[in-house]
C-alpha cells in the first residue's frame, strides 16, 4: 500500500525554488518529491485494492479505504479502515505521522473485543499487512534519514541518490529515486545491496489527473529478494474532500466515520 | 424529502462476514473429574453490519456445537450454554453530536493490562480463555447502554448494565479447579446478582501520556462468596483505578492501579465473602527486532485486612497470600510474510510458585483458511494456587478456521 504515491501535489513552495534559477540540489529535489508523494491537496481519501503475489504464485488481497488529513509541519494523520481479508476486516488503524523524523502515534482498533490498542513504535522496515510495501512506504521515510544526491539526470527525470546514514536500520545500501521534471512525481525507485544489485523496485504504473492532481492510480513493488511483488490499484480517489481534524480520533476509531465506510 | 439529511441519508443493507470453525482440544493427562477432551467446538459465526439513517446496527451470532456440553438445547444467552451464542445485537447512534450511544449486546474493554484485568470488570470468559478459545472469546458480551462522551480532550465512557453480566465463570463443567467437588454432573451453583451495575472512565492525553480514571458500581464478576449451602454468590464490589499509557524508551510504558472494595466484607472478618482487595500494574512492550515484539508485566495484588482474613479463614479454603505477585512475557513472532504467528503468553507469579503458559501456532494458509494449534500449560508447587489449581487440565489443540 504506497498510499504516498497518489496524494501528488506541487506546493507553490515548489515553484519559487524553480523560479530561482539556481541549480537545484539533491536535496531540494527531495524535498519536492516528498512534497508531491505525499501531501498532494489539503486531505484526500482513496479505496485501495492489493494483490501480493508470492514466489509460488500464490495470490492474497487486501482491500481498505483510506483517509489523510495534512497538518502543520509535515505532520499528518491516517486512517486506514480495513475490509478485505475477512480475519481484519472493520479493523481500523489511525496514525498520527509527527513529522521531522519522530516517532509515530499509532492506534489499532481491534472490533472482535472492542479494544483500541496503542501500538509500539516498530521497525518501518517491517511488512504492511504482509505485502511487499513497508511500513515506511506508507509514513513516508524521513528525508533526515539520507543523504540526497542529484545524478547526472534523464531528460524527463531527475535521478536521486539516496544513501541511509544510519545502514544498520535498512536492509539495502542505497536507492535511486527517478522523479519527472515536469511534476516532480517520483515514478520509479530502485534499492540495491552493498554489490549495486537491484533488491526492490517501485514503480509508479498509471498516472490520471484527478481534482486536477496528477495521481498515481496503479503501482507496483517487486521484492527481487524474495521473488514476491505486490500490485495496488487506487479507487475512488478525491482530494481536498474537507476531513475534519477530529475524524482523526479515537471516537471514530471506535466509530469508523462514514466517510471511511462507503 | 426524507427526515435524514446530508450524511445520515440512506439505507446501508450492510456487509455480512462470519465463518466456519472446528476446534479439538484434549487434556495432556487424566483427569479424574473432568472428560479427556478440553474443547470440542464447531462453530459457524454470521455478522453483519449497517446502518438505517442515522443509526448503526451490528449483528453478531456464534451457531455452537459443543461435543462436552451436556445439554445442547439448554440455551442461555448469559452463559452462552447450548447451541446459540449471541455475540452482539446493538444500534448505535450519536443522539447529540457530542455523544455515542450504544444499546443492547456488546462487547466492552478498556483498561491497559494485557490479558491482564484491574479496572476492566466487563464480563469475561475463563472457560474459553483457558480451554484453548481463540482468545477474543475472553471477553464475553455485556448486555448494555453504553455512552460515550467526547468533549474537547476529554472522553467520558458510562456503561450501564440493567442487569449485570457476570463472567463465564468455572463451574466445573469443563475445567477441574480447587477444591476439587465441583464437575459436569455437579456443577457450581450460584445466586446470580439481579440488578444491575455500571462502569465509567473519564480519560484524557496529557502531554503524551494517555491517562484515565476509573470507577465500578456492582458485584464481582465471579464467585466470590459463599452461602452456607456452598452456593457461590457474587458479592457488592465497588471499583476506583487510575491508568496511564505513554510512549516509553522504544516502546510504550503503562501502569494502572485500582483498589476493590468488597463492601458486604469491610472489615474483612468474614471468611465467606472476598476481601477487598489493591491491585497495581506495570507494563512496557516493544518490538525487538523486526516481527518480534515482546512485553512485559508486573502485577501485585494486595489482600486487604489480611489478618483479619487468616484468623476467620475456613478449613479447606485455599489460603491466599497476603502480596500475590505475577509477572508476564509476551513474544510474538511473525514469519513468511505475516502468515505465520508464533505467540507465547507466559504468566509466572513468584509468591506462589505458579504459572500458566499460553502457546499458539497461527497460519494463515490463504485469505480465507486458518489453521492452528496451541497449548495451555499449567504448572505449580502444589494443587491450592491459582494457576496449580488447573494443572489437571493443561491441554492442546488444533483449529481450522474458514472465513467467508
Amino acid at each position: 500500500m504506497k498510499i504516498h504515491i497518489p496524494f501528488y501535489m506541487i506546493l507553490l513552495t515548489t515553484c519559487s525554488i524553480m523560479l530561482a534559477d539556481e541549480p537545484l540540489t539533491g536535496d531540494a529535489v527531495a524535498e519536492m518529491a516528498e512534497q508531491a508523494a505525499y501531501y498532494a491537496g489539503k486531505d484526500g481519501k482513496s479505496d485501495v485494492h492489493m494483490v501480493i503475489t508470492d514466489a509460488n504464485g500464490q495470490e492474497r488481497i487486501r482491500e481498505f479505504r483510506v483517509l489523510r488529513l495534512n497538518g502543520e509541519d509535515n505532520k499528518q494523520m491516517f486512517f486506514v479502515y480495513f475490509n478485505e481479508p475477512a480475519d481484519v476486516r472493520e479493523m481500523a488503524y489511525l496514525v498520527h505521522k509527527q513529522g521531522g523524523g519522530a516517532e509515530d502515534d499509532r492506534w489499532l482498533w481491534l472490533p472482535a473485543i472492542s479494544k483500541v490498542n496503542r501500538i509500539a513504535p516498530g521497525d518501518k522496515r517491517t511488512s504492511f499487512v504482509g505485502s511487499d510495501f513497508v511500513y515506511e512506504d506508507i509514513s513516508g521515510r524521513s528525508l533526515n534519514e539520507d543523504q540526497h544526491e542529484l545524478l547526472p539526470g534523464e531528460a524527463e527525470y531527475y535521478v536521486i541518490r539516496n544513501t541511509p546514514k544510519d545502514l544498520s536500520k535498512v536492509d539495502f545500501a542505497s536507492y535511486d529515486v527517478w522523479v519527472r521534471k515536469d511534476n516532480f512525481l517520483p515514478v520509479k525507485a530502485e534499492y540495491v545491496d552493498e554489490e549495486g544489485k537491484v533488491v526492490r523496485r517501485v514503480t509508479a504504473d498509471k498516472i490520471e489527473v484527478i481534482d486536477g492532481i496528477p495521481t498515481v492510480t496503479q503501482s507496483t513493488v517487486e521484492d527481487l529478494r524474495r521473488e514476491s511483488k505486490t500490485v495496488n490499484t487506487f479507487r475512488n480517489v478525491a482530494y481536498n474532500i474537507g476531513l475534519n481534524e477530529r475524524l482523526f480520533s479515537e471516537r471514530y476509531l471506535k466509530r469508523p466515520p462514514r466517510e471511511a465506510t462507503r | 424529502m426524507g427526515v435524514f439529511t446530508g450524511v445520515f441519508t440512506g439505507v446501508n443493507a450492510g456487509e455480512w462476514g462470519g465463518f466456519i470453525e472446528g476446534r479439538l482440544g484434549t487434556r495432556l493427562q487424566e483427569d479424574p473429574l473432568e472428560k479427556q477432551a478440553s474443547v470440542e467446538d464447531l462453530r459457524a459465526q454470521v455478522a453483519t453490519r449497517g446502518f438505517l439513517g442515522p443509526v448503526d446496527y451490528d449483528l453478531c451470532v456464534d451457531f455452537l456445537y459443543n461435543g462436552l456440553n451436556p445439554d445442547l438445547e439448554d440455551v442461555n444467552l448469559e452463559t452462552g450454554n447450548g447451541w446459540i451464542d449471541l455475540r452482539s445485537a446493538n444500534i448505535l447512534w450519536a443522539p447529540v453530536p457530542w455523544m455515542d450511544l450504544k444499546i443492547g449486546r456488546q462487547t466492552l474493554t478498556w483498561g491497559t493490562g494485557d490479558l491482564v484485568f484491574l479496572n476492566d470488570l466487563f464480563p469475561k470468559d475463563w472457560v474459553s480463555f483457558f480451554n484453548g478459545r481463540d482468545v477474543e472469546y475472553l471477553k464475553a458480551p455485556s448486555d448494555a447502554v453504553y455512552s460515550a462522551m467526547y468533549f474537547g480532550d476529554w472522553i467520558v465512557d458510562l456503561v450501564w448494565s440493567p442487569r449485570a453480566d457476570t463472567d463465564r465463570y468455572l463451574d466445573g463443567t469443563y475445567m477441574s479447579f480447587y477444591p476439587f467437588i465441583f464437575t459436569a454432573d455437579d456443577p457450581l451453583q450460584t445466586h446470580r446478582p439481579h440488578s444491575g451495575d455500571a462502569s465509567l472512565r473519564v480519560k484524557t492525553t496529557l502531554g503524551d501520556v494517555e491517562t484515565a480514571l476509573y470507577g465500578y458500581y456492582g458485584f464481582w464478576k465471579s464467585p466470590a462468596g459463599f452461602t452456607a449451602e456452598g452456593v457461590g454468590l457474587f458479592p457488592d464490589l465497588q471499583v476506583v483505578g487510575a491508568s496511564a499509557l505513554t510512549p516509553f524508551a522504544k516502546g510504550i510504558g503503562n501502569v494502572e492501579v485500582a483498589y476493590y472494595n468488597s463492601s458486604e466484607d469491610s472489615d474483612g472478618s468474614n471468611p465467606m465473602i472476598q476481601n477487598s482487595e489493591a491491585r497495581f500494574l506495570l507494563g512496557y512492550q516493544q518490538e525487538l527486532q523486526t516481527d518480534l515484539s515482546m512485553g512485559v508485566q508486573a502485577y501485585s495484588e494486595w489482600l486487604q485486612d489480611y489478618e483479619a482474613y487468616t484468623e476467620n479463614i475456613q478449613p479447606g479454603e485455599r489460603l491466599r497470600d497476603e502480596w500475590r505477585q505475577l509477572l508476564t512475557l509476551r513474544l510474538t513472532w511473525f514469519q513468511m510474510n505475516q502468515t505465520l504467528m508464533l505467540s507465547s503468553f507466559i504468566f509466572y507469579s513468584p509468591t506462589e510458585v505458579d504459572g500458566y503458559a499460553r502457546l499458539l501456532a497461527e497460519y494463515k494458509w490463504s485469505d480465507t483458511l486458518t489453521l492452528s494449534a496451541g497449548a495451555n500449560i499449567f504448572a505449580g508447587e502444589n494443587m491450592e494456587s491459582f494457576f496449580g489449581q488447573f494443572q489437571d487440565n493443561t491441554n492442546m489443540y488444533v483449529a481450522l478456521r474458514r472465513w467467508w
